[in-house]
């Protein structure tokens, strides 16, 4: 029996010959934020480690509560620079450097085909992208692993979804994702993993599979993965740290063998997708965007981890260019990082969103947790390409947050209700 | 070791924000997070419970975040340990790594709010003494259960793997 992707890279990263139920792996990268990592660095305190496994393969990037709300979490902040300064960690990054951690992690280059990373996150899932087994830890995990550069895993089965046909017009991946996790449930991937794959995901920009795997976890996945190819190596010699080090012969080629076990193969035909929305409060609530005519709006936010990058922004842009928002619709922009503010800013797409009358927030993660930077009152409804739409998830537990796409989310704004992007003329 | 304890029932999909809402992840402290358990779904449940009692959920308790507050929030507020029917996976290894118990049980839905349950944690059976009906739990596999029995992810390691 041959072996999935993600079972070659565990085995590559155990001692051992053959994959058991469970490996204790080693792993190349580990990250944090400055929610998760001020439990991990007390919990390594507290284990008394002396040292770290390696200065160069852990990172605190300060994304959450950032710009620091308020005094607790600037205290926050200032604890994993300390730590980062006391054992010699190189890859702390403050506000005014970085950017989402899972936008601003790969865009940098630090993660690369065939990796076995963890990071403090559930959203480490969205590495998957790029042909990374990459896994959402806990504090405590994050804590053994700055010490010891392992951590144990169960081996996971994984579900293969091939997607096929054309995409309808305004259909992006968040629409896939979305038509996918309400297809199979909130559950329907429990500790296993999600490889997507098929002639649509083969035509995907990256940002587009940055999205798809991003919310592999709203389906309970341990991970999601999607085959490189070259796609992702374009990618790759983009970034600050591999530019010019890479060529096509840097990665041996890495995908599942043709005998590969799955637990089960799922195929949709795209082209009787139509634009998805989930109402609140699951991510599997999800319905055709047209089956929530009329729902009105009082804030649309458009970004986060899920959908923050250039592609996503432009097709914001492309529907606001040259209109308004509905007066007492907030609506918020919030790219992933820092590169994509200022790619935005050079291409027009920021004067675009303010001349429409949207407010643009540096990268921070921010509302999509209902940390700060647009938290909903009582009653209040939102529209966002963010990932989660929990009870209270942006704010007052009576607030109510619908999932959508980046094309849906601006054409909401423009009408102040739930609107198809087919509506804007 | 068997331990009587009052149960607290909640449904499926209880995510790590119903646990521990996001605008108090400034919190290291169990015993704070503890006060804040449930509040997004259940305002006066930390008011409720008493030391020792017990969490019994339906299908996939934990989902969401990874946030490991979760689990020290329910720890701080004196829970002795979780059942449910099955649990997602960040929330199910935070537990075993920082040792709050937690058992899986495919019949959980058939307790109820209220009941006193007598729990075997070592063979896994829980005994609901309202109606004497007994229900078995999965067994851990050997490689958790080792990090169980240690107490936790940093004792196993300091213990030497």
């Amino acid at each position: 029996m041959g072996l999935n992707i993600v079972e070659k890279i565990l085995l590559s990263h155990s001692a051992k010959k053959q994959l058991e139920d469970f490996v204790y792996a080693k792993v190349d990268f580990v990250f944090s934020n400055d929610i998760t990592g001020p439990l991990a660095v007390q919990e390594f305190e507290k284990a008394g480690f002396p040292k770290v496994f390696n200065r160069n393969k852990i990172s605190f990037v300060c994304d959450h509560f950032t710009p620091a709300r308020d005094l607790k979490t600037a205290n926050n902040v200032k604890l994993l620079k300390n730590f980062s300064s006391k054992y010699g960690i190189v890859n702390f990054f403050d506000i005014d450097k970085c950017g989402i951690e899972h936008t601003f992690l790969p865009e940098q280059g630090f993660f690369k085909p065939g990796d076995l990373i963890i990071g403090a996150d559930s959203h480490t899932c969205t590495h998957g992208a790029l042909g990374v087994a990459s896994f959402g830890v806990g504090s405590t995990d994050l804590a053994a692993a700055i010490y010891s550069g392992k951590c144990w895993f169960k081996v996971p089965e994984v579900i293969k979804f091939i997607y096929k046909g054309k995409l309808n017009k305004w259909v992006s991946a968040k629409d896939l994702i979305l038509y996918t996790i309400s297809d199979i449930g909130v559950d329907g991937a429990i500790y296993q993993v999600m490889e997507f794959s098929g002639p649509v995901i083969s035509k995907m920009n990256m940002d587009g599979r940055f999205t798809m795997c991003n919310m592999g976890v709203e389906a309970g996945a341990k991970a999601a993965i999607i085959e490189p190819d070259q796609e992702t190596f374009n990618f790759l010699k983009t970034t600050p740290l591999l530019k010019g080090k890479i060529n096509k012969s840097s990665f041996p080629k890495l995908c599942s063998d043709k005998d590969a076990k799955y637990c089960r193969v799922i195929e949709y035909d795209v082209s009787k997708i139509e634009p998805f929305v989930s109402a609140p409060h699951l991510p599997s609530n999800g319905k055709p965007v047209t089956k929530f005519k009329g729902v009105k709006v009082d804030q649309v936010v458009i970004g986060s981890c899920t959908n923050g990058r250039l592609s996503d922004l432009e097709v914001a842009a492309k529907i606001l260019k040259g209109k308004k928002v509905k007066s007492n619709v907030r609506t918020i922009i919030f790219p992933g990082s820092y590169k994509v503010y200022r790619q935005a800013l050079d291409k027009g797409f920021i004067q675009i969103f303010i001349d429409s009358g949207c407010m643009v927030s540096p990268p921070t993660c921010g509302p999509c947790l209902g940390g700060h930077m647009g938290i909903l009152a009582e009653g209040e409804v939102a529209v966002a390409t963010t990932n989660r739409n929990f009870i209270g998830r942006m704010g007052s537990p009576k607030s109510f947050v619908y999932l959508s796409s980046p094309a849906v989310a601006a054409a909401t704004a423009v009408k102040g209700q739930i609107t198809h992007p087919n509506n804007i003329k | 070791m068997i331990i009587t304890a009052k149960v607290h029932k909640f449904g499926d999909d209880i995510n790590t924000d119903d646990i521990i809402a996001a605008k108090y992840l400034d919190s290291q402290d169990p015993e704070f997070l503890g006060s804040k358990c449930m509040e997004n779904i259940d305002s006066s449940f930390s008011s409720r419970v008493s030391k020792g009692d017990v969490i019994v959920g339906g299908r996939n308790f934990g989902c969401g975040s990874s946030r490991e507050h979760a689990p020290w929030a329910i720890k701080g507020l004196g829970i002795s340990f979780v059942i449910a029917e099955s649990f997602a996976r960040i929330f199910y290894r935070n537990c075993i790594n920082i040792g709050l118990p937690i058992l899986v049980c495919k019949d959980a839905s058939k307790i109820e709010n209220g009941q006193t349950v007598n729990v075997d944690i070592d063979k896994g059976i829980i005994e609901v003494l309202e109606t004497g009906d007994k229900y078995y739990c999965d067994k851990f596999p050997d490689f958790v259960k080792e990090i169980v029995n240690k107490g936790g992810l940093i004792n196993w390691l300091k213990k030497g793997v």
